[in-house]
This record gives structure tokens, sequence and C-alpha cells, in this order.
């Protein structure tokens, strides 16, 4: 096999610096939120004692998912040998790391004492499923820096036994970190939306969609960055079929997941909440995730391929995900407990009436800088390492 | 000459001795009579108290079971002494905003195929397999080896998957600074908190706020106790009368049982 060469991002242009500076901004906008918010507390959000997980936790739970997904081509490349998709091993390891970590510092910037942190890190409950994902995520940077480590170090990449057994493993420990992810929801026995199995496999589909999505658009935008043309026509193809398939196998799970409750007397009530009574809970279930975010894009996929074409349907995929992450998340919790099921019950604490949420600023501010953080890692390494294959035959 | 009580004096007094009968038999008398007059006195001014004070350096218990009785007959509906009493012992506030705390509400269920209705108080249920407690990632929501669970305040992160995790909604974020904190419930913006039952007051021998305002004041529908006690009044009316446990079907095994609901 020949040898792949590598290379910075050695492009000075005003729009590089222009591109850094954005996200920076977005950054300083966001810790500048999560100030207010620890400073007089959350009672500046959205959220309250009925909506306990909101707009951060949407971001930084997309982020986190599609961590794991962002992997996809150095697994294929590494495990499943596929040597056409190796030149973007390097590239798929740090888009990992990267969202891993845009996705931790919104979950951190969130808490309600982001000051504990050292305690979050020191004092663990190994019951709980939460503390199983800190070492799951800690050890995820680990493997994949690792893995890096083993393709762009000279003298480590000699050993092939080496890179091929960090690829394997951070193959699967993605999978176990996605169904940990995804298990934070599958495990609470208390939420009707929740409280299935199904939820860590679900993830498992949606970190292979979100993951590839936010790659494919991160190639179309380093190409013109780098000079290289990162999605050649067959490699567009690939990404198609691969987007295609995963998006079809969140379908699949999406589906499954309704049915199963839908079967269930017991449950008819969510699902008829999510699924027609649910006002913009129900339209974003129905027009974010299954319209714009699924169907839309893979008609779009449909269609004869153009790199434009691929970007508009890797982007909508990306909103369905945020879509699909904001269903799960706040209409899960919208729906009331059923504390006596089958019967009507009020209080001054609003049981048994649907939670209203109007998401402020300062959260969207704070999700959307961790995107700016993910950017910003991939940008900062970009031009401090050599990443980017270079693809053309001088 | 004075000697010591035990009666140890010196090789030459006889004083313990030579006590007579009579006198001593006035003086055990009126000394039980004291000790039974000093009780009802407590009694009347605390309450029956739910077992015996515990000395601070006393661990609690794995041996008892704290748990309450609740009778939905005896509660009415649209009163709210119980909530009153906790807020005023524990120092939150209602403004009937969603971000307050709440740590016990008064709900009304109502059938909806016949409009029959009852009215209990909801508190955190003190689970002996408490959902919150498993999946607090830092261990700061723990359950005391007799049953109260808790969320220690210095090592709550503040992520609310306890929240998320809780069938009874019983548990609330403090999203913004409080004053006027209580030294014996401390609070602390950001973290999360619920009932505690009490047990400052249940370590003192107490009873807890809610409980005592509904016997003073109201129906007299709670009962405080131990459970694991088979002659305790709470485990006698638990073994006798056909009682509920909201969302039993969860198994998290409450601490708090109904009756007539």
């Amino acid at each position: 096999m020949a040898r792949i060469a590598y290379q910075r991002l050695e492009n000075h242009r005003p729009l590089v610096w222009s591109l850094l500076a954005v996200n920076g901004a977005i950054l300083i906008a966001g810790l500048g939120a999560a100030y207010v918010m620890e400073h007089r507390g959350h009672v500046v959000t959205g959220m309250d004692n009925q909506i306990v997980w909101g707009m951060p936790h949407v971001f930084a739970v997309f982020l986190i998912v599609a961590a794991s997904g962002a992997l996809n081509l150095a697994s294929v490349a590494s495990v499943f040998n596929r040597s056409d998709y190796a030149p973007y091993a390097r590239l798929s390891g740090l888009f990992a790391i990267a969202l891993l970590v845009g996705g931790l510092s919104v979950l951190v910037l969130d808490l309600g004492r982001p000051d504990r942190l050292i305690v979050a890190m020191t004092t663990y409950n190994f019951k709980s499923i939460f503390a199983w994902n800190i070492y799951l995520y800690l050890g995820f940077l680990a493997i994949v820096a690792a893995y890096l480590f083993a393709m762009m170090d000279r003298r480590a990449a000699r050993a092939r036994l080496f890179g091929k057994a960090c690829g394997w493993l951070a193959f699967a420990w993605r999978l176990v970190l996605t169904t940990g992810t995804g298990s934070i929801f599958g495990w609470l026995a208390a939420r009707e939306a929740y409280d299935a199995a199904i939820m860590a496999p679900l993830f498992i589909a949606a970190s292979l969609l979100y993951g590839l999505a936010f790659t494919v658009l991160m190639l179309s935008a380093l190409s013109p960055l780098a000079g290289e043309d990162f999605l050649s026509e067959g490699m567009a193809n690939k990404f198609r079929g691969l987007l295609a398939l995963f998006a079809l196998a969140v379908l699949y799970f999406t589906a499954v997941h309704h049915l199963t409750k839908l079967y269930v007397g017991e449950h008819q009530g969510i699902e008829r909440f999510l699924l027609i009574e649910g006002g913009r809970y129900t339209a974003m279930f129905w027009g974010g995730q299954i319209l714009l975010g699924s169907l839309a894009p893979l008609a779009l996929l449909a269609a004869p391929l153009r790199r434009s074409v691929l970007m508009l349907a890797s982007a909508l995929f990306v909103l369905g995900g945020l879509a699909q992450m904001y269903v799960t998340i706040i209409a899960g919790q919208a729906f009331p407990l059923a504390l006596f099921p089958g019967m009507e019950v009020t209080s001054s604490f609003h049981d048994g009436a649907v939670a209203h949420y109007r998401p402020s600023w300062l959260e969207i501010v704070l999700g959307l800088s961790g995107f700016a953080i993910a950017l910003l890692v991939s940008g900062v390494a970009l031009k401090a390492l050599p990443f980017l294959p270079r693809l053309r035959r001088d | 000459m004075s000697c010591a009580a035990d009666g140890r004096c010196g090789s030459g007094c006889t004083h313990a001795r030579t006590v007579d009968g009579a006198r001593r038999a006035l003086l055990q008398g009126a000394a039980a009579m004291l000790t039974t007059l000093a009780a009802g006195v407590m009694l009347y001014a605390f309450g029956a108290a739910p077992a015996a004070a515990r000395r601070p350096e006393e661990k609690a218990s794995a041996q008892q079971r704290w748990g309450l009785l609740i009778d939905a007959a005896r509660c009415a509906d649209g009163c709210t002494a119980c909530v009153a009493a906790c807020q005023v012992e524990n120092g939150w506030r209602d403004s009937g905003r969603p971000t307050d705390a709440q740590w016990i509400r008064k709900l009304t269920v109502k059938n909806p195929s016949n409009g029959a209705s009852f009215s209990l108080p909801m508190l955190c249920q003190h689970c002996a397999d408490a959902p919150c407690v498993d999946v607090c990632p830092t261990g700061a929501s723990f359950k005391r080896v007799d049953g109260i669970v808790l969320v220690d305040k210095h090592t709550c992160i503040g992520c609310r998957y306890c929240m998320m995790a809780c069938p009874y909604k019983a548990r609330s974020f403090i999203h913004e600074p409080v004053e006027d904190q209580k030294p014996h419930a401390p609070r602390g913006k950001g973290t999360v908190e619920s009932c505690t039952l009490c047990v400052h007051r249940v370590d003192a021998g107490r009873e807890p706020a809610c409980v005592e305002a509904c016997n003073d004041t109201a129906g007299g529908a709670m009962l405080i106790g131990d459970l694991n006690d088979p002659h305790s009044e709470i485990a006698k009316r638990v073994a006798a009368y056909r009682t509920t446990r909201v969302r039993a079907d969860l198994g998290t095994e409450p601490g708090v049982y109904y009756r007539n609901i």
C-alpha cells in the first residue's frame, strides 16, 4: 500500500482566521452565559423543576453522541481494512476528540456547581450509569489519543500491531460509550418516554449518522481551505451510501421504539403526546426529526450525486439530530410523571400537567459554544499537526 | 458529714446502712412520680416522640426503618398544614413559580371515570431502593442505614440526574440564591434538595414538622415510626390495615404508606 502523506493546514488567508475568531467569540459568549447562569442561578434559564435538563443537554448529548460516530472513518479503515478510508483516519480521530470535548464542556458548564468538577472526578458511585459514563468519556479520549499517536508517531506507526490494537479498542469502546449514553435515558424507569433498552442501539445508530454527517461537512469545508478534494466523487458516493444506511437504521430503531410503546396500553398516553397531541414537541418530532432531519435528506441522497446536495443532506441530518435530542430530552420530561396511573392528578407543583419549556438565549449560546469548542479544537490541531491527507499527486 | 452518692463512704461511716426503710420507699416513690410527670410534660410540649433521642456520637441504626403512614381519609382537600409547617421548619418558600422548591405538596387525585377524588401529601418516599441514590454519580444522594434518604450538600454537583430518576417528583433544584436558611436544613444554589424527614427532629426524638402540624392542627392523618419495630404504632397499623405505596410496581420499596387511597 502506498504511503499516505499528510499536511498541516497552512492556509493563512483571512477566511481561516475569521472562522477561528467567530468560533472564539461564540466560545467567549458561551463562557459568559455559563458565568451568568452560575452567578445568578439557573433561574435565568428556561429550565425549572419540571424540565430539569434543557437546551445545554440537547447540544451536549448531540455532541457526545456525534463524537463516537466521528470515529467511523478511522474504524472502517483500521477495523474493516478499507484502505480508501485510511487517509481520513487521523481526521476522524481528531473530530471524535474535538466533539467530545465540546459536549463535555457544555455538560460541565451547565452543572449547578461546576466548581465541584473535582468532586465529580474523584468521588464515584459505581451504581450510577452517569458515573460509568465519566469513565467511558475519559477512556475514549485516552484511547483515541493513543490511536492518533499510533498513527502519527513515526516509530509507533511502524508497530502496526499497536495501531491495530488501538483501532479495535477504540471501536469497541465507542460502542460501549454510546451504549452508556443511551442508557442514561434507557435506564430511567420513572419516565415513560425512556425506560427502554432500545435506547442504547438507537443512540449507536444515531451516533453513526451524526458523526458521519459532521465529518462530511468538515471535509467539505476543509477542501477549499487545504486546496484538496477530500470529497472526491468516489468517496462522496461511499459517504452517501453510509449516510443513507445510518439514517435508515435510526428510523428503524425509532419506529420500533414507538411501536413497542404503542402496543402497551400503559404507554399510549406518552405516545399520543409525542406523536399527536404534544404541540411543539409533536411538530419537532414529525417536522424536525422525521421530515426535515430524515426523509428530506434521504430523498436528497437518492437524487444524482452532487457535492452541494451531499452537504445539504449532511446539514439536515445534523439539524435532525438536534431535533431528535430535543424531542428525546425535553419532550420526555414535559410529559407528566404517572404517580397514579389512570387517575387525574393536580397539585401546586404542576403534577399531571404538561410542562412548558421556553429556552433562554443563555442556554442556546452555551449549547452553541460546544460546537465552537469542537471547531476550535479541530482548527488549532489542524494548524499545529499534520492531520490532513495530501491527496493530490504533484 | 457528706458521703458519696453510691454509698462508698469512709470506713467508719454507717450512713447508707442506717437509712430508714420507709424513708427510702418514700423517696423512690417521689422519684418515680417526678419521672412520670416530666415525661407527661414533655409529651404535652413536643408531642409523641417517635423514639428515644440519639446522642450526637451515636450512629443511626440499621435495626430501624423510619417510615410514614398517611391516612388519606383524614387528609382534607385544601388543607396544607403539613406544607406550611415544612416551609417554616426548613426555610423554603413556594411563590408559585416552577423554579421554586417544594419539599412536600398536596395532591388531588381524581378518578376520571366516576369523579371520586382524594387528597394526600406527596413528599420524598424515602425508598429502600431509591433511584435517586442509584443514579447519583458522586454518591451525594444517599440513604442512611435507618432508611432516611438525604442529599450531601457538599458533594452534590447539581447534575439533576436524581430529579430525572425520581418517580415521585420529590426533588427540587435550587435555581437562585437562598436566604434565611435554617442551621439544621442547609440549602445551596445549584444543588438538589428534598424532604429530609426532618432528620434533625427525628434524631432528637421528635416528630417531623409535617406530622406534628397535621396531628396538632389538622386531621391527624400522618404517623411516623419505626417500621422494623413490631411494637411500634406504625408497624401495627401497617400490619392491620390495607395500605398502598405509590408506584410500588417500580420496586423502589417506598417508606411512605398510604391508607384509603
